[in-house]
């Protein structure tokens, strides 16, 4: 059967209450008659033969590349590239695809006589994952075969002595990547999109790159710029990076880009009410919902974030495509917006959305305040083309619980940012003259970042400047159920029943506003007409 | 007319210390402290004038005693029964002379200036610490033609602030208090003197990272020290000021008041580190600082304050105790191992500003003028609520109050002069 498309719902008196993630854990909620659902559309078809697709990709790259197995010899330098922990969500079933791509790549350069191979996690700014993080990434056979000789390396943004600047775009951006990687005779890129936002130049311009080489474009001008961060030619945050990547390209830096899409199947069977649309549920699925729901309600916090970050979601590989940056990613998003897009009818006053116990700064940690807006406001707010869902001076209402949790091994700088600086703006712009530079050289956070599994000192900036176009372009944030304490601390407004959150968006948007509300996750691209 | 007694009972001590137990200020009601009909006390001698309070704060030192966890170092230095009350704004009976030379009409408004040194004590030649102008540290305060006493407000024979029998001051001890000053603003110049005199104490220097624990009236007042004497170029400007403080009247007060970051105190650290670009032992969230301030103004002076200052400060870095210390238990091997100045800052005397001498208490008045410490005032009582009063400020921060104090004042006063409070 022909797997459905996106659809969107209108609310009336026979519609069931709508399923709202609230971290980990969710609820249901009766929206008002008259409510726009927007529904995933259900996931296609996985490649029946992935690793024939994969053989098949590498052999016929597209754009102006060679197959993979021309670009290999003997006693060349070779390093593999790949995305790290952030990527998919939730981390996949194993084998993952990064694992089904590189046995293919490395047994193309075991053929060719190749020696000299180093395996980089793309880590930009990011924590270094963990061994089972890579173990499940990589699979067991290649992190035995490359992690004991010290060839299976994290990208080090800090380290001066594996940093190569390869000069500045005609917009004066430094261009700083791994050295170890820039000057091989191969860089091969092993990707994964999960939404039209990754992959491209950004792989290698950002996933490489350094502090010095990051703050070109992860600053509040360019996210404020980028509408959406989700359709490239109207992402400032892209046209940097492709600048940059061009520079890279132009300086020598021969880059074989594998790129890979994913389904939308983001839940194993236990949970597959929460891929369904609630008026299509069964009595199982309802039965399974108050099963967990109650269960959850009652398990300790870390029991339930236990539970839920052991979660494997059964994503299937949609398409592979390899060969010359820009032509994969155009075959890339091309796939990306056919499982995922979803087209809407024009905007609304206030969106609604769930937010999940889950975004890509926490796997295996906890969703801690500044994630949650991040994942509000800067991945679930930009997850369209055209316009924003929701119109300008509109009301996004998220529901989390948002308390002031924080991991202090994964996000030590976070804690600082939290009680430091958001206690004193909320201004991106103003946070960004005046604490980012300190943060972003903090010789504690860039140890731990270095040593440990500490995402650098600058990274919730970033976070909270991937919040900067919809800060600007919203009349009123309301969290619903957060704590009210670190909800007004983030600059937004507490409510605790949705009924609440109404009330006070009508301070907005007047006393009949039109609703629309994200069904995510899974994963879908608002096409606003 | 009422004062409030405060007489050597042992019993009543412990019991207050047990009661106390319950929270600070609650030992009031079982602590040997009464209300009494009360006459003036007696001039001692020539100099000495008789000053009705108009209002007499409650300090932390204050609290101590009343909750029987006041330390037995001061026993020979204060004589019983006395009328506690060292922090007070009063009117001058008789026309006197002030501190500086300055003539004081009857009626005038004086702030007094409590320590009891050698010259109010009558004692000729003074001791060195007198002579040099460091009353503070006089080593007489328990001889003379005085009863014992290191301050007005612990000496039997002087009376204290807590008395609208009025209590007596030798002219040493008498600061003329400008018009531009209300009722408010001149209760808290004592305190303020503590904290000027503690930053003086400090010798900063340039460009350096100055941590103040706690935000209760002193830390509150060593905030405003800094800020108006770094304004005045009378001190550096710290690079970073930071304040820890326990509740978020507290926070907002210290950001008014010229903190660069004002954090809940179990935050200070890490916004120390931060500043101070330290590292740290001993896990990811912080752990123990390489680095840390340059000087740490313990303002709360508990062990657990003397530990975290002590864990926050750089090596051969200062730690003043500002906030009145007792018998502590305190890890000194960070003291030890980092040549860490530990520094002892006790009330006021003669400070030198731009190489010239003055009294801490001529540079408070000019303080609280420019800072308005007025606002550290949050509730007064007459003295016949000395309960309320006294539990209200053990409990001051937990209830969104710096500085409660005693009006003193007739009610009929006390009414029409309300709105001259800040």
């Amino acid at each position: 059967m022909t797997p459905r498309p996106g659809f969107v719902l209108e609310v009336d008196g026979s519609t069931p209450p709508t399923l709202f993630w609230n971290g980990e854990g969710f609820t249901l909620e009766r929206l008002p008659e008259g409510s726009r659902v927007v529904y995933a559309p259900e996931p296609l078809d996985a490649l029946k033969d992935p690793v024939g697709a994969i053989r098949h990709a590498l052999e016929h790259p597209t754009g102006d590349s060679k197959p993979l197995s021309a670009l290999l010899f003997p006693g060349m330098r070779l390093t593999i590239c790949f995305d790290d922990v952030s990527l998919p969500l939730p981390p996949m079933q194993a084998p993952d695809a990064r694992q089904m791509v590189m046995e293919e790549v490395l047994d193309a350069a075991a053929s060719a006589g190749v020696d000299d191979v180093v395996l980089i996690a793309a880590l930009a700014l990011h924590r270094r994952m963990t061994e089972p993080e890579l173990r499940h990434a990589l699979g067991d056979r290649i992190y035995e075969a490359f992690a004991p000789h010290g060839l299976l390396t994290q990208h080090d943004a800090e380290d001066p002595d594996n940093l190569i600047h390869l000069g500045k775009t005609d917009e004066g951006e430094d261009v700083e990547i791994n050295k170890r990687a820039a000057t091989s005779d191969l860089l091969v890129y092993v990707n994964i999109s999960l939404v039209a936002m990754d992959g491209g130049h950004k792989s290698v311009a950002t996933g490489l790159a350094s502090y010095k080489s990051l703050r070109h474009h992860h600053n509040p001008t360019t996210m404020r710029h980028s509408k959406s961060f989700m359709d490239a030619p109207s992402s400032e945050l892209h046209t940097s990076n492709w600048r940059m990547g061009r520079l890279i390209a132009n300086s020598g830096v021969k880059v074989f880009q594998i790129e890979t899409t994913l389904n939308t199947d983001t839940f194993p069977p236990q949970f597959a009410f929460l891929q369904r649309r609630e008026w299509e549920w069964t009595l199982r699925d309802r039965a399974t919902y108050a099963a967990t729901a109650a269960a959850l309600e009652a398990a300790p916090g870390r029991l339930a974030r236990q539970i839920f970050h052991s979660i494997r979601a059964p994503h299937a590989l949609t398409s592979v495509q390899a060969g010359e940056v820009e032509a994969v990613h155009e075959q890339t998003l091309s796939s990306v917006w056919r499982q995922q897009g979803v087209v809407v009818d024009g905007q609304t006053d206030i969106l609604t959305m769930g937010l999940p116990y889950i975004c890509p700064y926490n796997v295996n940690s906890i969703m801690n305040p500044i994630l949650v807006a991040c994942l509000g406001l800067g991945y679930f707010f930009n997850l369209y083309r055209g316009q924003p869902l929701v119109r300008e001076g509109g009301v996004l209402i998220m529901q989390h619980p948002t308390r002031a949790d924080f991991d202090p091994a994964y996000h030590p700088s976070y804690i600082d940012f939290y009680e430091q600086v958001l206690t004193e703006t909320t201004d991106p712009t103003e946070m960004h003259k005046v604490y980012e530079e300190s943060f972003a050289t903090d010789p504690w956070y860039v140890h731990l970042y270095r040593t440990g599994h500490a995402y650098h000192g600058v990274h919730p900036f970033y976070m909270w400047y991937w919040c900067a176009h919809a800060l600007e372009h919203l009349g009123r944030v309301i969290v619903l159920g957060g704590d009210p304490k670190v909800v007004r601390q983030m600059g937004f407004s507490p409510a605790s029943t949705m009924a609440d959150a109404l009330e006070i968006a009508s301070d907005v948007v007047g006393g009949s506003p039109t609703l629309t509300h994200l069904h995510a996750p899974p994963i879908m691209l608002a096409d606003v007409q | 007319m009422k004062a409030l007694l405060f007489e050597h009972n042992l019993p009543r001590f412990a019991a207050s210390r047990l009661v106390s137990g319950l929270g600070s200020g609650r030992g009031a009601k079982v602590a040997p402290l009464r209300l009494v009909d009360a006459e003036p006390p007696d001039l001692p001698d020539q100099g000495w004038h008789r000053v009705a309070p108009v209002l007499s704060g409650i300090c932390g030192s204050d609290l101590a005693t009343l909750d029987g966890r006041s330390s037995r170092y001061f026993e020979p230095l204060v004589s019983f029964p006395f009328v506690p009350g060292h922090e007070v704004v009063g009117t001058i009976e008789a026309p006197a002379g002030a501190a500086d030379g300055t003539p004081l009409a009857a009626g005038g408004r004086v702030v007094i200036q409590p320590v009891l040194g050698c010259t109010a004590r009558g004692i000729e030649p003074p001791c060195s610490s007198c002579a040099a102008g460091h009353t503070g540290d006089c080593e007489h305060v328990a001889f003379g033609h005085l009863s014992p006493g290191i301050q007005t407000g612990f000496c039997a024979d002087t009376g204290g602030g807590w008395s609208t029998a009025g209590l007596v001051a030798h002219e040493s001890q008498l600061y003329a208090v400008p018009e531009n000053l209300s009722d408010a603003d001149a209760v808290t110049v004592e305190p303020v003197a503590c904290a000027l005199h503690a930053v003086l104490a400090a010798q900063l220097g340039d460009d350096q990272v100055v941590a103040v624990l706690g935000a209760g009236t002193l830390g509150l007042a060593t905030v405003a020290a800094l800020s108006h004497l770094g304004s005045q170029g009378l001190v550096p400007v710290p690079k970073a000021l930071l304040v820890g403080a326990r509740y978020a009247n507290q926070r907002a007060l210290a950001s008014e008041l010229g903190a660069s970051a004002a954090l809940s105190e179990d935050q200070l650290p890490q916004a120390v580190r931060r500043h101070s670009r330290s590292m740290a032992m001993g896990g990811p969230s912080g752990g123990r600082l390489t680095g840390g301030a340059d000087v740490v103004f313990d303002c709360v002076g508990s062990a657990e304050s003397i530990g975290q200052s002590l864990a926050m400060v750089r090596p051969r870095g200062t730690v003043v105790l500002v906030g009145m210390p007792g018998r502590v238990s305190v890890d000194l091997a960070s003291l030890w191992h980092r040549e860490v100045r530990l520094l002892g800052a006790y009330a006021y005397g003669t400070e030198t500003v731009r190489k010239r001498p003055r009294p801490t208490f001529s540079l408070a008045i000019d303080t609280v003028a420019a800072m308005g410490t007025g606002r550290l005032v949050s509730a007064t009582y007459p003295l016949d609520r000395f309960e309320e009063a006294v539990a209200h400020a053990g409990a001051a921060g937990r209830r969104g109050a710096v500085k409660i104090a005693f009006d003193l004042r007739a009610t009929s006063k006390r009414a029409t002069s309300k709105g001259g409070h800040r």
